[in-house]
């Protein structure tokens, strides 16, 4: 028997929940010299910018405990190169498309949704809040609700209402709900957790930091409980907002853990870095827990951690009413 | 398809010890037989439930058909990873990704070619010359290391080459100083019309320096930390000039590892020139 894997993103139906991160996959051409792209549930593209960016220095990666450092800067073409040679790439092979896009200021991010409101191909977008707030010294965008808010009331004003506004929150804040909250508030239609926290190593033979940035943000298995509890607390708060869960996951299990914490989509970052064929991987793994633990759909996952302690799953009650003769 | 990397899992056929190096040979068919000189693999290092989450990036010494392919692999036990990998005994099985990044570029006719390699960076070298003399090319070697257990490779260079000159830079083997130092005239003697080289960024500097003095094109394989090996992170770029005149931020895994030297810019490494494509003072904003 076969476990329903389709996923509603909003009103978007995925094949299957398994996405990349953002910034994990470029823009897939790379990723397609190993499998065919049809099998994601959807690609998620690199943060898109205005301008071509060159991003920082290097070094640019260490490796930490069971995680990633990195601090690439968003380097990028910037939206021009994107809109004519990888976004066409990927329409003309009909793979879904999460477009991701990253900005400094509200005025960028609407632009880069009005560049994108037309374009073929794009499934859904994502808007990286992560990138420091150009007007307000700085301070970056998810970190404050009424900065998120902004950027995401300007972008769905301006995307066609068939295309879900998804908007990335940072876990590096004191209350994740409020700022969810704000986003949904304003209009986002899918929420998507986690970006990197901030983290930073200290290379002990130079006696410097190891990266050049100084700080960058942390991913890989080091974070996933941080993104279980982001997509738990999010889920309680805010049942009915569609989810994609990201932070860690190099396993089905993994991707089970944020599926059980409330996400209906989960993204793979830095496990693509290890494992070409990750997506792959985790989404058949994802298919074989459920399949074992008597799931006909995936959709009957989703929260289900959320359930009060002793009440049995209902996908288990649906079960053995019906086997009761 | 030659080129098209792929994931294999390889048994561990031989582990040996070369001079201050270890040499691991695996089974790996899919990569043994699309690999071209200069490419490389990544290699995942510590077993299933490791911590570390990226894999390490080694050149390709050699590949051979017996045993459905195989690939040798020639490293320093420097971190962790490497240590790990230090470790691996005959019949452990490894997961490698590759061929990856770009080969070195042959001349389609007959030419002279000296190739510089410094420490395991020489590993790379010998297919490289095993495929330059297979067209006909005149090949001589210039091999350095700090001491002479670091010289990686001598025996065979002398074996193949037309002439190999050996550098130390204690003395204790070869020529004392820096592969820099004798490479001016054995490019003079042999006349050379290219230059192949492998070594640490500053060497290649030193390399190119050379090359163009002479006038005469240098193919460097250059290093750089690299999160995924496959072009996806953006955490591997340097600073190259493209055809265009226009200076990118390219990837060292799938634009490179082999540049033309003189398009490098190697006084520039480790930073994002001012005049780069999207460079913070060149136009794009500095976010993130
Ligand atoms: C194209 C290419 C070919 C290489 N070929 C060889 C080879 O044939 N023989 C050999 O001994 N070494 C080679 N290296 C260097 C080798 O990748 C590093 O020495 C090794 O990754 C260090 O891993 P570690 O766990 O021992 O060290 P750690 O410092 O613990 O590594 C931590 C992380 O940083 C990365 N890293 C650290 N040092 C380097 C480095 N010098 N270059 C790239 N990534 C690094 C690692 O891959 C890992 O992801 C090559 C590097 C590149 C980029
Ligand atoms: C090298 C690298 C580049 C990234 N670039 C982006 C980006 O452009 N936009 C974005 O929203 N997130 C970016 N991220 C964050 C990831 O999309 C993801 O949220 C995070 O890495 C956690 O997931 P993981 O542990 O599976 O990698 C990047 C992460 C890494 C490691
Ligand atoms: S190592 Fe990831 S892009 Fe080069």
């Amino acid at each position: 028997m076969s476990v329903d894997m389709r996923t509603f993103l909003a009103h978007v139906e995925l094949a299957n929940p398994i996405t990349t991160a953002a910034g994990c996959a470029a823009s897939g051409r790379e990723l397609a010299q190993f499998f065919d792209l049809h099998r994601l549930g959807a690609l998620t593209t690199r943060s898109i910018t205005m301008a071509p960016r060159a991003g920082r220095p290097t070094p640019r990666m260490a490796e930490t405990p069971s995680g990633l450092l990195n601090a690439v800067g968003l380097q990028g073409p910037g939206i021009d190169a994107f809109l004519e040679r990888e976004l066409p790439w990927l329409a003309q092979r009909g793979i879904k498309t999460i477009v991701s896009i990253g900005g400094g200021t509200v005025a960028e991010y609407s632009e880069l949704a009005r560049r994108l409101a037309d374009a073929p191909g794009v499934t859904a977008l994502e808007v990286n809040l992560s990138c420091p707030n150009m007007e307000d010294r700085g301070r970056v965008f998810a970190r404050e609700g009424s900065a998120a808010a902004e950027v995401i009331a300007s972008v769905r004003s301006i995307m066609r209402y068939d295309v879900p506004v998804v908007a990335k929150l940072a876990p590096d804040v004191a209350d994740i709900v409020s700022v969810a909250r704000a986003c949904v508030d304003a209009g986002a239609d899918a929420l998507s957790m986690i970006n990197n926290p901030l983290g930073m190593a200290i290379d002990t033979e130079a006696l410097r930091p190891s990266l050049a940035a100084v700080t960058g943000g942390l991913s890989g298995p080091a974070i996933l409980p941080l993104a279980v509890r982001c997509v738990w607390q999010v889920h309680a708060a805010l049942p009915g907002v569609p989810l994609i869960g990201i932070g860690g996951v190099m396993s089905g299990r993994d991707a089970f853990q944020l599926v059980l914490a409330g996400a209906c989509v989960v993204g793979v970052g830095t496990a693509l870095f290890h494992d070409p064929y990750a997506c792959l991987r985790i989404e058949r793994e994802l298919e074989d827990l459920l399949r074992a633990r008597g799931f006909q759909r995936l959709a009957d996952a989703v929260g289900l951690a959320h359930r009060p302690p002793g009440s049995a799953p209902r996908h288990l009650l649906v079960d053995s009413e019906e086997s009761t003769p | 398809m030659a080129g098209t990397p792929v994931q294999v899992t390889g048994t561990v056929l031989t582990t040996r010890r070369v001079d201050a190096y270890h040499a691991l040979t695996v089974v790996a068919p899919g990569i043994a037989e699309r690999y071209r000189p200069g490419h490389f693999v990544s290699v995942a290092v510590g077993g299933a439930y490791t911590s570390m989450v990226t894999r390490r990036a080694l050149s390709i010494h050699d590949v051979k058909a017996d045993y459905g392919g195989t690939v040798e692999l020639v490293f320093t036990a420097s971190g962790p990873g490497t240590s790990w990998l230090a470790e691996r005994r005959a019949r452990d099985t490894l997961d490698l990704v590759g061929p990856l990044g770009r080969p070195f570029p042959l001349p389609r006719d007959p030419a002279h070619c000296v190739l510089v390699g410094s420490e395991y960076g020489s590993a790379v070298l010998f297919p490289l010359a095993d495929a330059l003399l297979a067209r006909g090319c005149r090949v001589d070697f210039v091999l350095g290391g700090a001491g002479a257990e670091r010289v990686f490779g001598a025996m065979r260079a002398r074996r193949i080459a037309e002439t190999t000159t050996l550098t130390t830079e204690d003395g204790s083997l070869g020529l004392r100083g820096k592969v820099t130092d004798a490479l001016p005239s054995v490019i003079a003697d042999t006349r050379a019309d290219a230059v192949y080289a492998c070594a640490p960024m500053e060497t290649l500097r030193a390399v190119t320096a050379v090359g163009m003095e002479f006038d005469i094109p240098v193919q460097v394989a250059v290093e750089e930390s690299m999160a995924c090996g496959i072009g996806v992170c953006m955490t591997c770029v340097l600073p190259v000039i493209g055809d265009d005149g226009v200076t990118r931020m390219v990837r060292a895994c799938a634009e490179g590892p082999v540049f033309r030297g003189e398009r490098v810019r190697f006084e520039d490494v480790g930073t994002i020139p001012f005049d780069a494509l999207g460079a913070p003072g060149g136009g794009a904003r500095h976010v993130s």
